[in-house]
Formats: C-alpha cells, sequence, structure tokens
C-alpha cells in the first residue's frame, strides 16, 4: 500500500509532465499547418509572419502601457501599506488592493467599455488639444473611448495588485536596523525611504514588475471588449484605429472561423505563450538571484 | 568637569531649533509621504468604482426570471438560468479533475520527490501559472478536435481548459501548506512505526486540511469568471444542458460578453443582463475568498 | 574644552552652527511605556559631558529603553509613550516644537549589531549623515570629512585604499568602526551606544573600547553594555539599572563614579550584581 500511495503521487507529477508536453505537442501541431502555408491561403493574404506582427506589437504596446501606469502606482501604494499608513490598518488595506485581482476579466472589460471609456472621452480630447505634438497622443480623439490608452489604462488596474503584492512582501521584509540606522542619522521619512527600503526592494519590484507585465501580455477579455480595433500598426493612443492583441484576436475571430484560420490563430497562440514564457522566466531568475544574495 | 559652554548654551536662541530641518527637505518629505498616499487613493479608485458601477447597473438586470429562465427562443426575455448552472457544471468538473492531481502533485513534490523529477516538475508548474488563459482554450480545442474532428464544442472542453489553469494554483498553495505542517509531527508518526502513506493520510493531510481547502476555493474562484478559454471551446449557447458530453454550454461570464456582443433588438435589456450576470458574478468571487478565509481561520490546527 | 581638533576639519565644517563642544544631558522624571506597558520608572540621573557613562543591569531592565528616549528613538516604536522631561543643554527635547528629527542630529547613535547600508560604499556610507544634513556640500569638503572620520574611528588606514567598496565587504569590527565614523561624520554633540561590541570578537571589542576612550574627549558618551568588565574598564561613571520582578518597570537604583560603583556602591542591589550574585 505504501508502494502503491508512492506510485500514484510520481503518477501525478508525470501526468502534468504529459499534459505540457501535451500542450506544446498538440498546439504545435495544430498551429504549424500555418506556418507553412502559402501566403495567400492565410487571413490577410501576406504570409504568417505579415499577419501575427502587428498583433504582437499591439499585445506589447498595451501591455508596455499598462507596466508602465501600474508599476509606479503600486510601488508608492505598497510603500503606502508598509511604511506610512498606521499598522493596524495596514493589513487590510492589503487585502482591499489584492481585491482588485479577485476580479473577472470580463467585468473590467465591461466597466471600461462602459464606464472608464466614456469618462475618458474629455481627456483624450484635452490630451490631443495639449500635447498633441507628442506622437502618442496625436488623435484624433476618439469619442467613444474604445482606445489604447483605455485599454492600457483598464490593463494597469488588473495588474495592479500583483505588483504591489511582490513589492510590499520586499518592502516590509527591509531590515530594521538599516531603517533604524538611518532614523538616528537625522533622516526623514522619505529620506530613510529612499536609503534603505527602496534599494532592498529594487529587484523584487522588478521581478514583480515582469510579472504584471507577463499578465498583461495574455489578457484577453478587458482587450477584447474595449478597443476598437482596425489592424492598424501605430503608438497613437487615443485615435480611432488600434491594432489589436494576439489574444484578443483569437477571442473575436475564432467562434467563426474555420480550417487554415483557426490553425493561424493557434499559430498566434504560441507566438503569444513563446512572449509570456520569457518574460516570466525572466521574473523568476530574477527573483532566484535576488534570493541567493 | 561641567561644561562652561553651559552658558553660552543658554544665551544663544535655541539650538534644537535652529539645527533643525531645513525647508527644503521637510516640504521633499511632506512632498513625496503626499504623494505615497495619494497613489494608495488612486489606486482604491477603479475598486470602488467597479463595485459601485456595477452594482448600479447590474440590479436592474436582476430579477426571478434571471436566475430561474435560459435564453431559448426568447427575445428580450429570458434569464440566465442555464449560464448559472453552466458555470456550476464547468466549475465543478474542473475541480473534480484538477483538485486529485493537484493535490497529489503536491504530496510528490513535499514528501516524495527527489531528484531530476522534482526540479522538473517544480520548474514546469511554474511555466504553467505563466500559460495565457486562452492559450489554455486553444490547447483543450486542440486535443479534443484531434479525437472528434473540428468545430466541436462541449462543456468538458471547457473544464479541461480550466484545469490547466487551476491545476498550478492548487499545486502551489497544496505545497506551501504542507510545507508548514512541522517534520516532527511526521517523525513522531514514523517512531511509531506508521508507513509513510498512512503518515501522509492520516497526519499530514488532516493538519493541513483547512489550507487545501482554502487553496482550493481560491483557485475554484480565480477560474469561476473566466470567460476566453470558454470562448474557444464551449461556445454559446441559449438553452439549458446539462450534459457536459454532449453540446455546448455557456458559463455566467461568457453569458455576460454575449449578451454585450449581441445584445439583439432590444438593446438595453441586454445590456441589463451582461451587468446582472457580472454582478453575480463578482458576488459569487467574494463569497468564495470570504468564505475560504473564514474556513482557514474557523478549522485551521494551531501548531505550536 | 573642545578637543585639539586639527585645524583642517575646522576650516570645512558643514553649513551648520560650528565648533560642537559636548553637552550635558539632564533626565527628570522620565517614564517609559510601550502602550500600557510601563517600562522604564521615573529615572533622573545627569550625564556629564566628555565622560562615558555606562549604563548596566540584567536583560529587560530598561536601560536599551532609556537610551532610546535619550535621541527620541523610542517613540518610533508603535504604541510607545514617553514622559517626563529630558534636556539637551538645558533645552528639553520633547518640547512640542522641537522636531525629532533635528535632536537626531545632535544626538547620535551606534547599534548593537552593525548596520552600515549595503548598498552604499564605504565613503557613501561615512558621507550618509551630511549628505543629508549639509546644504551644499563640495566633493573636497566630503573628502576632508570622510577622512577626518575614519581618522577619528580609527579605520582610516584599513579601508583608505578601498573607499569604493560596499559598506558590507568589512568585518564586524570594521564595520561597527564604520558605523561609528558615520555618526560622527555629523558631529553630534552626543554619542549613544547600545551595547556596541556584543557582536564583535574580543580584538574588534577591545579596538572599538580604545576608540571609545579617545572619543569622550569630544563628546558625551552613554554606553549600554551587559558585560560588567567593559563597564568597569572603559566608563568613567556607572548608572545601574534594576526590576523588581519581570513585568514590572525598570528604575533607575544607583549612579555614581565607576569607581565607587564597583567597589563599594550605596545600595545592596548594586552590589548583589557587580559581585555576580544575579544577573
Amino acid at each position: 500500500m505504501d508502494r502503491a500511495f508512492a506510485h500514484a503521487a510520481t503518477a501525478a507529477a508525470l501526468t502534468i509532465l504529459v499534459i505540457l508536453a501535451g500542450v506544446a505537442a498538440f498546439l504545435v501541431a495544430e498551429g504549424a499547418p500555418a506556418l507553412t502555408a502559402a501566403a495567400s491561403d492565410l487571413p490577410g493574404g501576406k504570409g504568417f509572419i505579415d499577419y501575427v506582427a502587428p498583433l504582437a506589437f499591439g499585445t506589447v504596446l498595451a501591455a508596455a502601457l499598462a507596466a508602465v501606469i501600474a508599476v509606479p502606482l503600486a510601488v508608492a501604494a505598497a510603500l503606502f501599506i508598509t511604511h506610512v499608513a498606521p499598522p493596524r490598518i495596514a493589513l487590510t488595506l492589503g487585502y482591499l488592493i489584492d481585491l482588485l485581482a479577485a476580479i473577472p476579466s470580463i467585468v473590467y472589460g465591461l466597466w471600461g467599455i462602459f464606464v472608464l471609456g466614456p469618462a475618458a472621452v474629455p481627456v483624450m480630447k484635452w490630451l490631443e488639444e495639449k500635447l498633441g505634438f507628442i506622437p502618442i497622443f496625436d488623435g484624433p480623439a476618439s469619442v467613444t473611448g474604445r482606445t489604447m490608452l483605455v485599454a492600457g489604462l483598464v490593463l494597469a488596474v488588473m495588474i495592479l495588485p500583483i505588483v504591489s503584492a511582490v513589492a510590499r512582501e520586499a518592502f516590509a521584509q527591509a531590515p530594521r536596523r538599516l531603517q533604524e540606522g538611518a532614523q538616528a542619522l537625522g533622516a526623514t521619512r522619505w529620506e530613510m525611504i529612499r536609503m534603505t527600503v527602496l534599494p532592498f526592494g529594487r529587484s523584487s519590484v522588478i521581478s514583480g514588475a515582469m510579472l504584471g507585465l507577463g499578465r498583461a501580455l495574455g489578457e484577453t477579455m478587458a482587450v477584447t471588449i474595449i478597443l476598437s480595433v482596425s489592424g492598424a500598426v501605430t503608438f497613437n493612443l487615443i485615435g480611432q484605429a488600434n491594432p489589436s492583441t494576439i489574444a484578443a484576436n483569437i477571442a473575436l475571430n475564432f467562434p467563426e472561423s474555420s480550417g487554415l484560420a483557426i490553425n493561424a490563430l493557434i499559430a498566434t497562440g504560441l507566438v503569444l505563450f513563446a512572449i509570456t514564457l520569457v518574460t516570466n522566466m525572466g521574473a523568476r531568475a530574477i527573483i532566484a538571484r535576488q534570493e541567493r544574495i | 568637569m561641567e561644561s562652561s559652554f553651559q552658558a553660552l548654551g543658554q544665551a544663544q536662541p535655541s539650538r534644537l531649533l535652529a539645527s533643525g530641518l531645513d525647508w527644503r527637505r521637510r516640504s521633499v518629505n511632506i512632498v513625496m509621504t503626499a504623494l505615497i498616499a495619494g497613489a494608495f487613493v488612486l489606486a482604491m479608485l477603479p475598486l470602488f468604482s467597479l463595485v459601485f458601477e456595477v452594482a448600479k447597473r447590474g440590479i436592474p438586470g436582476l430579477s426571478a426570471d434571471f436566475f430561474t429562465t435560459d435564453a431559448r427562443g426568447v427575445v428580450g426575455g429570458g434569464g440566465a438560468s442555464h449560464a448559472i448552472m453552466g458555470t456550476l457544471i464547468i466549475t465543478g468538473v474542473a475541480s473534480l479533475i484538477s483538485v486529485p492531481i493537484g493535490i497529489m502533485a503536491a504530496i510528490y513534490l513535499n514528501e516524495y520527490g527527489t531528484g531530476r523529477l522534482r526540479r522538473a516538475l517544480t520548474f514546469f508548474v511554474d511555466v504553467m501559472t505563466g500559460i495565457p488563459s486562452i492559450v489554455a482554450g486553444l490547447f483543450a480545442y486542440a486535443l479534443f478536435e484531434i479525437f472528434f474532428g473540428p468545430g466541436i464544442r462541449l462543456g468538458v472542453m471547457g473544464s479541461v481548459a480550466l484545469s490547466l489553469l487551476m491545476i498550478p494554483i492548487v499545486i502551489r498553495s497544496a505545497e506551501e501548506v504542507l510545507k508548514i505542517v512541522p517534520d516532527h509531527l511526521r517523525e513522531a508518526a514514523y517512531a511509531l512505526g506508521t508507513p509513510k502513506w498512512k503518515t501522509i493520510t492520516k497526519i499530514v493531510l488532516p493538519t493541513a486540511f483547512a489550507g487545501l481547502v482554502t487553496g482550493v476555493m481560491i483557485a475554484v474562484a480565480r477560474i469561476v469568471g473566466e470567460t476566453a478559454p470558454l470562448l474557444v471551446t464551449t461556445g454559446v449557447v441559449d438553452s439549458m444542458n446539462t450534459d457536459p458530453f454532449n453540446g455546448r454550454m455557456q458559463n455566467l461570464a461568457v453569458y455576460a460578453y454575449n449578451e454585450y456582443r449581441s445584445p439583439g433588438v432590444m438593446k438595453q435589456a441586454a445590456y441589463d443582463k451582461a451587468w446582472a450576470a457580472a454582478l453575480t458574478l463578482i458576488a459569487i468571487v467574494m463569497v468564495l475568498n470570504v468564505a475560504a478565509r473564514l474556513v482557514y481561520r474557523r478549522y485551521k490546527t494551531e501548531i505550536r | 574644552m573642545t578637543a585639539s581638533r586639527p585645524t583642517t576639519a575646522a576650516s570645512i565644517e558643514p553649513a551648520t552652527v560650528p565648533g560642537r563642544p559636548a553637552k550635558t544631558i539632564k533626565a527628570r522624571g522620565v517614564n517609559l511605556f510601550y502602550g500600557d506597558f510601563q517600562a522604564v520608572e521615573d529615572v533622573t540621573m545627569t550625564i556629564a559631558p566628555n565622560k562615558v557613562t555606562a549604563l548596566i543591569g540584567s536583560s529587560g531592565c530598561g536601560k536599551t529603553t532609556f537610551l532610546r528616549s535619550l535621541n527620541r528613538m523610542h517613540e518610533l516604536t508603535p504604541g510607545a509613550r514617553v514622559q517626563g522631561e529630558v534636556t539637551l543643554d538645558g533645552e528639553d527635547i520633547y518640547e512640542d516644537r522641537v522636531d525629532p528629527v533635528a535632536v537626531r542630529r545632535l544626538v547620535g547613535m551606534v547599534f548593537q549589531q552593525p548596520n552600515p547600508f549595503p548598498t552604499m560604499s564605504i565613503y557613501d556610507n561615512v558621507a550618509a549623515g551630511l549628505t543629508l544634513n549639509a546644504k551644499r556640500v563640495s566633493r573636497a569638503q566630503k573628502d576632508a570629512v570622510v577622512e577626518r572620520s575614519l581618522r577619528g574611528a580609527h579605520l582610516w588606514d584599513e579601508v583608505k585604499d578601498r573607499l569604493d567598496k560596499p559598506g558590507g565587504s568589512l568585518s564586524g569590527g570594521q564595520q561597527q568602526r564604520l558605523c561609528i565614523a558615520r555618526a560622527i561624520a555629523v558631529e553630534p554633540e552626543v554619542l549613544l551606544m547600545d551595547e556596541p561590541c556584543s557582536a564583535l570578537d574580543p580584538v574588534a571589542t577591545l579596538a572599538v573600547e580604545d576608540l571609545i576612550a579617545e572619543l569622550k574627549s569630544r563628546y558625551t558618551i552613554v554606553v549600554v553594555t551587559h558585560n560588567m568588565q567593559q563597564a568597569a574598564r572603559a566608563s568613567d561613571v556607572t548608572a545601574f539599572f534594576n526590576l523588581d520582578a519581570t513585568g514590572k518597570p525598570g528604575h533607575l537604583v544607583e549612579i555614581g563614579p565607576t569607581e565607587e560603583i564597583f567597589t563599594k556602591p550605596g545600595q545592596q542591589e548594586t552590589e548583589d550584581y557587580v559581585s555576580g550574585r544575579f544577573g
């Protein structure tokens, strides 16, 4: 019996490895035809690379925008919880931020298009007026709010709890004696944070940011609902014409597709998987290096 | 020897006040603290807006109909009972698949694992946590397509896709909880002549029970609202279907998406129902999260 | 009274009050609390300038808590409270208008566990307080202060060729002397030391004790130590703290010239402690 149980546990472990091998194998099997097909047979008619490149661009653009917005906010919010707020309510505040992670992405999508989008329209108009010379605010500003800017904002809210949780862990573990050393020298609270807490938490923040980035890269529903897609490759964040993301593209087209189009979509899924894999592995490598110090 | 500067010190203006912070350092400190607090408030705004808006827009869509009728053959009316049932079935089957595999794998990692298999497993569980949800859906589609041909849509396909997402969460949290069970408990059992499998099932698992249940509940909460993998596997359907092995099935999230995407003639009614579904989803997720915490606190075994 | 300072140092003072002579600290009726729990009860004592005052007593009797009230570090613990008066050269450091940060500028502290900032170089560690407090310091001024402080801490010769190496790359004794250099770089009037040698080996301990003996000519020094021999060796004045029972607040039993305390103390309690009958 003892042996049987041990075998069962090992079997479970092996099953998972088999599953993953299966994922890779089946996806490659289904995706490969698109890679070898003639350009004219694929959607877009220009070959696979030309098909997936704008999508990859959109994916990375949206995720990068989300990270740029979310990371500073998350770090500051984490500092607030660990070093500014009264310790008694810090735990509750942490729960509150973590609640953002529990909300399903479809709800974020609906909120984005019905609430945030319309609210962002006047802001985007203002951006176009005052800062229109910067390419990202080139405009003309969309009147529906279904822009890359809004999608990026929603993604930022979605990944904020992840980055914040990692940052909180790190900041809470900054050694007390270093902080006291700075205080004994006559440092103000901000100076102490800057001298001891932030340097200590730096690599954790970086890896948290990359984890958040990985999540944003793979996010589907929020982007699917919010973005008004035209396939254009542009950095203009507030316009009507937006690139799509790999995930949103699959969600929009899969239900109606058949034949080679499906293979093409699956192949783009593989590309997305590769991108997120690299990002996540990078994040874990940074964590591993920090722990070794 | 007493300081003869005592007299001098009293004649001068207060040195403590004079040697204090210059206004620049003081104002930097105040500004930064304000920015940090402001960032937190900013981060909280979406949460409040979300909860408020979903409640405000979702309540009009709630009705007895919403919970008891499906959408077959109805224009503008009907409800989401099929979606609710679909959520239960798809999530239930996914749990049935994920929990045994996940917990056994966590047991392997924590109690048995050595060498290459262990390292490989840990690495790949890490990889699994990063699979985008839509890719998980594509895998399930690909798997079934090979055996059943293209265009296949089944409830159980969705469960398979969700399992792919759920398993790593269950493994990670179960591993954490098992690790916390102290070794001296296991050793006490071994010293009494208990075989390993009994030690695990009778000592370790019961001690970790509350944590395991909590981990599973949190994993369920994560996948109950998934849409993307189901779009490509279980599809969209209007009528009630309770057989996961036969025909399409829909969960609340896909229902909400569909009502938004294809609202039909009576747009507002459809949007209302989408919001109502969103509200129901949030309620389910919140209840699961809170219940998980309560279960943990109520049933955890204190380890001294 | 002010120590014979090298003239080079005098000409590159940071842009604040010039020439800081050592000052007297007077505590009057100091009671210290952590929430509702009273840790220290009714301490009244005078700490003389240019002398080393040792605070001794068994663990938990409040000597470190009392020390930390002298530079307003005690109040940083959530729920901690201070009652009573502590004056630095006649001015109450707990008065409403006084900024605690200003107090910590004048009253420096060295901790039990050496805590150089690991992400900064040796040079930057010593200059850390200076960079914070001085308005605008030229590179030359900083160089001079760093050298002066490291020399003052008896560390200059050992590190002068590797000032840019990280602060954590030194041995324990060196790290502690680095922390002392960092503390004296801002020219405090008082130096508080919380068991500065307890984490060090005997050789390093001796080096730090020698340093303390030299530093007292420039600063008022208060040292908390649980090592009676160290107190007997290195201090001029000794204050003995004790508890009536666990859970009770610590209080000052007696304070006096070190030689007296160790040879003919006034209280029986003190006699029992210094002769090793308890603690």
